[in-house]
């Protein structure tokens, strides 16, 4: 029976438990609750995975009515790989925050708030990616926005708050572009089901009110997925929030947000409209590829490492776009494994700057000094994730980047292939800035406190497992890459 | 406002009504307009012109801050709870028709459990962000 009612339980257990957070308020209690439905939650998820590819796509209807007329909850392999990786990443950061919020959250002495907010965000991430339902959508993205505005302002850092505020301005935007173009469709359709949508779309492709919904669909996805030049929000909203948040956040999503664009112009839209009428690729190139150089060069000058990292986000979402632009299997699998594997390295880096935060309390370059020998483990972990940002072989930043190369080379597209090396060296340059302040120069002077200690293991143990799947993903490819190309056979329709 | 006698007298006499007026958007919900999200902005409405016409601190020893950051939750819960009974009937998330024999009398009911649990949550959510922003000002 339980099989049956995956999809629902996919939402319904971080939904369930963020309520109950706010009627238990015991600090332990709380916590404990939080971990253990992060976890059964990731557990759902990779049952639903393992259910899509044995049986093909799940539909699952709410309050029973069937899909043009109620909400209908799909899975297919895509967004299994995507409720994956938040739900995993859920789990994971859910694990290792205890530690660090009770350090960055003192003037919360409410922590049951935090893991409210945090639950409602992993539910409206989740949500997003498994309904169907185009105004469903819309929902889970406000459910998921207006969580992730009062994590964020939870920051340590005054500027948390402003930067909550220019991020609640731009989400909103992004949010009511989407809706608006959701609501043009529906007017020249009159259904809301995305698979409905797309069959009806198809007789009424011409009109001038379908472009304009495209077009608005673009602005507010990208603004929502922090595509260049629509990533300003996304530099102090990441630095600022709690460490907990930020790699929460910065791992899953802008993710979502990529899925989004994905299952708009793809599923939706379908690839003849979208890439052969609308040429999509002439508006989401040319930005990826400024994107990719502009940030990695800012995140070089950046000495606030957690603003670096965020930075060299951007340059990375525009990796994924560009993936997508090429609009073939393999920039698309390139594109989605991608988005999986960023969300592993990146993760990684945000918890390895949180246990910094947790031990120095900053994560400005010049307190770096010596780390490496103060806090092994944590440097090199973020060693590893740096590794993988750059894309060294046997990490997952390598697989990911050998199919954008891939694709961009199948297509003729020299001079794009080097932009991707290319950025990669700078890459390079500003992990080794952190690298070399890290291991080869001395330790700060004490003052008084006794030397910085590593981190506690609460900490390092959900790190180090992210690690060891920077690793096992950088060598064993079957899973992500293979998954990934099954995804994009499937949005492309063609047999794989 | 309490020192003017039109609005304290006018107040006391309608905020009886005003209340019920809300339950009566509340359970009418499915015959008519109205419904839970309506019925709850009412409700709190009655709750912060009691508020503004007396003082807060009346208004929260009515209305205690605690009692209303229980709703909030329970509202959902009672919503979410209705799913996951018709889940254990036997039927998928929110299909009202398992909860009763006869399947008109079970969206019935279930239309009004889950019109409840929105009520109660909107009546909470608008008097908490009242209350929040009035002791904000009467601090300074």
């Amino acid at each position: 029976m339980i099989d049956n009612h995956l999809p629902i339980l996919q939402i319904l257990l971080p939904l369930v438990a963020a309520p109950l957070c706010l009627l238990l308020r015991h600090r332990v209690v709380v916590t404990a609750l939080a971990i253990a439905v992060t976890w059964v939650t990731f557990a759902v998820s990779v049952a639903l995975m393992a259910t899509v590819l044995q049986q093909g796509p799940i539909s699952y209807e709410l309050g029973g009515w069937p899909p043009p007329w109620g909400i209908e909850y799909r899975v297919d392999i895509l967004s299994a790989f995507v409720l994956v990786l938040v739900s995993g990443i859920g789990a994971v950061v859910a694990t290792w925050s205890p530690a660090s919020i009770s350090v960055e959250l003192p003037r919360y002495e409410r922590h049951y708030l935090f893991y409210c907010a945090y639950l409602l965000c992993l539910t409206g991430l989740l949500g997003i990616t498994i309904t169907g339902d185009m105004f469903n959508v819309f929902v889970f993205l406000e459910i998921s926005a207006l969580s992730s505005y009062v994590l964020i302002s939870m920051g340590q850092d005054r500027r948390a708050l402003t930067a909550a505020y220019s991020y609640l301005i731009m989400g909103t935007l992004g949010a009511t572009f989407i809706l608006i173009g959701i609501g043009l469709l529906y007017i020249m359709t009159g259904t809301l089901n995305m698979a409905d949508l797309a069959l009806r779309l198809q007789d009424v492709a011409d009109t001038r009110t379908v472009i304009v919904a495209f077009a608005f669909l673009i602005v507010g996805v990208s603004l929502k997925m922090a595509l260049f030049p629509l990533h300003l929000w996304l530099p102090n909203a990441y630095a600022y929030a709690p460490s907990a948040v930020t790699a929460f956040l910065a791992a899953t999503a802008t993710k979502v947000a990529v899925y989004l664009l994905l299952r708009f112009f793809f599923t939706v839209f379908g690839y003849d409209f979208s890439f052969d009428r609308m040429q999509l690729w002439i508006v989401l190139m040319p930005l990826a590829l400024i994107g990719i150089l502009t940030a990695s060069l800012v995140a070089v000058f950046q000495n606030n490492i957690k603003r670096m990292l965020a930075y060299s986000s951007v340059a990375q979402i525009g990796y994924m776009v560009l993936g997508i632009s090429f609009a073939s299997v393999s920039g698309l699998t390139g594109g989605v494994v991608h988005l999986f594997n960023h969300g592993l390295m990146k993760c990684t880096l945000f918890l390895a700057m949180g246990c910094i935060v947790y031990r120095c309390g900053s994560v400005h370059i010049d307190e770096m000094r010596g780390l490496g020998r103060r806090m092994p483990w944590t440097m090199a972990a973020f060693v590893a994730g740096g590794l993988s940002l750059i894309g060294v072989p046997m990490t997952v930043g390598f697989i990911s980047k050998w199919f954008l190369v891939k694709a961009a080379l199948e297509q003729g597209l020299w001079p794009v292939a080097g932009v991707i090396l290319f950025s990669s060296l700078l890459a390079v340059v500003y992990i080794w800035r952190v690298i070399e302040v890290a291991y080869f120069e001395e330790p700060l002077a004490v003052d008084g406190q006794g030397p910085v200690r590593e981190a506690p293991l609460s900490m390092l143990i959900p790190m180090w497992v992210l690690v060891a799947a920077i690793f096992y993903f950088g060598v064993t490819t079957e899973l992500t890459a293979g998954i990934a190309q099954q995804a994009a056979a499937s949005l492309l329709g063609v047999v794989p | 406002m309490r020192d003017q006698a039109v609005p304290r007298v006018v107040a006391k006499l309608l905020i009886p009504y005003i209340l019920l007026y809300a339950f009566y958007v509340q359970w009418h919900g499915d015959y008519g307009p109205g419904g839970g999200f309506q019925a709850g902005v009412i409700f709190a409405a009655a709750i912060i012109l009691y508020a503004l016409i007396f003082d807060l601190r009346t208004a929260q020893q009515a209305i205690r801050p605690r009692v209303v950051g229980l709703l909030v939750p329970l509202g959902l819960l009672l919503y979410i709870g209705v799913g996951i009974a018709t889940m254990l009937k036997g039927g998928v998330f929110l299909e009202y028709g398992v909860l009763e024999h006869d399947p008109v009398h079970g969206q019935h009911l279930g239309i009004l459990l889950i019109e409840l649990g929105v009520g109660t949550t909107v009546a909470g959510v608008m008097i908490t962000i009242f209350y929040g922003f009035a002791e904000a000002v009467s601090d300074r």
